[in-house]
Order: C-alpha cells, then structure tokens, then sequence
C-alpha cells in the first residue's frame, strides 16, 4: 500500500497540547483510537470533516495540521 | 497492535478453526448409497444451515472471550462503534470477500455444465463461503496493518 500524499502534524501538535494522547485525541474528534494511529504514520487520508473536527481540536485552520506532497516546514 | 488488527486476527482464526473442526464432524456422517440420493441432498442441506448457525454462534462466543480477555490484558475498553476508516475497511473487505463468493459460485454453475457430480456443486459452494469469509478477515487485517 503507497503512502498517502496527505500528511500531517499530528504526533507534534499532540506532543504541544500538554502531551495529549491518542485516545484523548481521538475521543475528542469522536474517532476511534486506531484511527489515529493510522493518521499519524500516514496510512490513511481522513475525510474533509474529520480533517476539520481535528483542526478545531487543535484551534488551528486546517493547512496547519495537514499538507499536501512534501512537509513545509521541513 | 491494536484491538481491531487484534480483532481480524481471532476472526480469521476462528474462521479457519470453526470451519475445520465441522468439516471433521460431519465426513463421517455422508450418507452411504447413491451419490444423488435424497439422503444426500438432506445431508448437504443441514451441512450448510447447521454450519450457518454454528458459525453465527460460534463468532459470538469468541467476541465476547475475545473482548473480555482484551479488557483483562490491556485494561483498555474496547471501541463501541465503528468511525470513517472502519466503515471503509469493512466496504473494502465486503467487495472481497463478495467477490470471491461469486467466483466460487460461478465456478460450481460451472461444475454442472461439465456433467460433474453435484456433490462437487455443493463442495465449491461450501469452499467458496469458507474462502470469502477468510478473504473477508485477511483483507480488514492488511488494511488495519498497511493502511488504506
């Protein structure tokens, strides 16, 4: 399975929000656990309103937590 | 790993184990005579509605072992619904696991064109269920593990 060109901060923006865990996260967004393991290795691109749902848990906009292609602040 | 790879793992094994298990119950009973005997038309008949329900039952039991020793292990509760990426998941091994049925079922239509016996009907039939059902737990496994 090809990685998907969708990536994101997550793990990082976890790690800054008082090292929120995966399940916090996750029951934030009202996905399950494994979902968000999925997301942070880059083996699943989330739909639109997850995307949104997660930006919002983060109180960031949206392309500060996902991108497309090759990482921009790298 | 998590609780669904988990979860596809047991799944796949108790597919496997149900299935084999019932397969050796029920050899010996075949009835003897003629191969296209009534006898041998009811015994293909409870063969595939027996293991229907013993197979439901059977995947019930091992969910309720499976989450209860989960919660033992892990101290983890398991999830209680399905998101985005297991609703796909589950899409993506329902067009296998149909996919691989139809062919089987094709194939024992085609069994009968050929003047084969229809025991052999019958066997790719079973076989074709037993596959889709195992290509059904392999491919949530390979999507849970490798993505999607």
């Amino acid at each position: 399975m090809s990685k998907n060109l969708v990536g994101n901060h997550i793990r990082k923006l976890r790690f800054n929000h008082n090292e929120m865990t995966q399940q916090q996260l996750a029951d934030k967004v009202g996905v399950t656990r494994q979902t968000i393991v999925a997301l942070e290795k880059g083996n699943y691109s989330p739909s639109l309103e997850l995307a949104f749902r997660i930006a919002h848990a983060f109180h960031l906009p949206l392309e500060e937590v996902f991108f497309y292609g090759d990482d921009p602040t790298q | 790993m998590t609780y669904q790879e988990k979860k596809s793992i047991v799944s796949l094994i108790s597919a496997i184990l149900i299935f084999g298990f019932y397969c050796l119950y029920m050899y010996p009973q075949y009835p003897g005579g003629g191969l296209e005997s009534p006898e041998a038309f009811r015994f293909w008949g409870s063969f595939v509605l027996i293991l229907t329900v013993v197979s439901i039952v059977a995947h019930i039991v091992i969910s309720i072992i499976f989450n209860i020793v989960f919660r033992m292990t892990t101290r983890e509760k398991e999830p209680n619904f399905a998101d985005e990426l297991d609703k796909l998941i589950d899409l993506k091994a329902f067009r296998n696991s149909f996919f691989v049925f139809v062919v089987g079922f094709l194939l024992a239509m085609g069994s009968l064109i050929i003047y084969q016996p229809l025991h052999v009907m019958f066997m790719i039939l079973i076989i074709s269920g037993f596959i889709s059902d195992v290509t059904g737990s392999a491919t949530k496994l390979y999507h849970y593990r490798r993505g999607v």
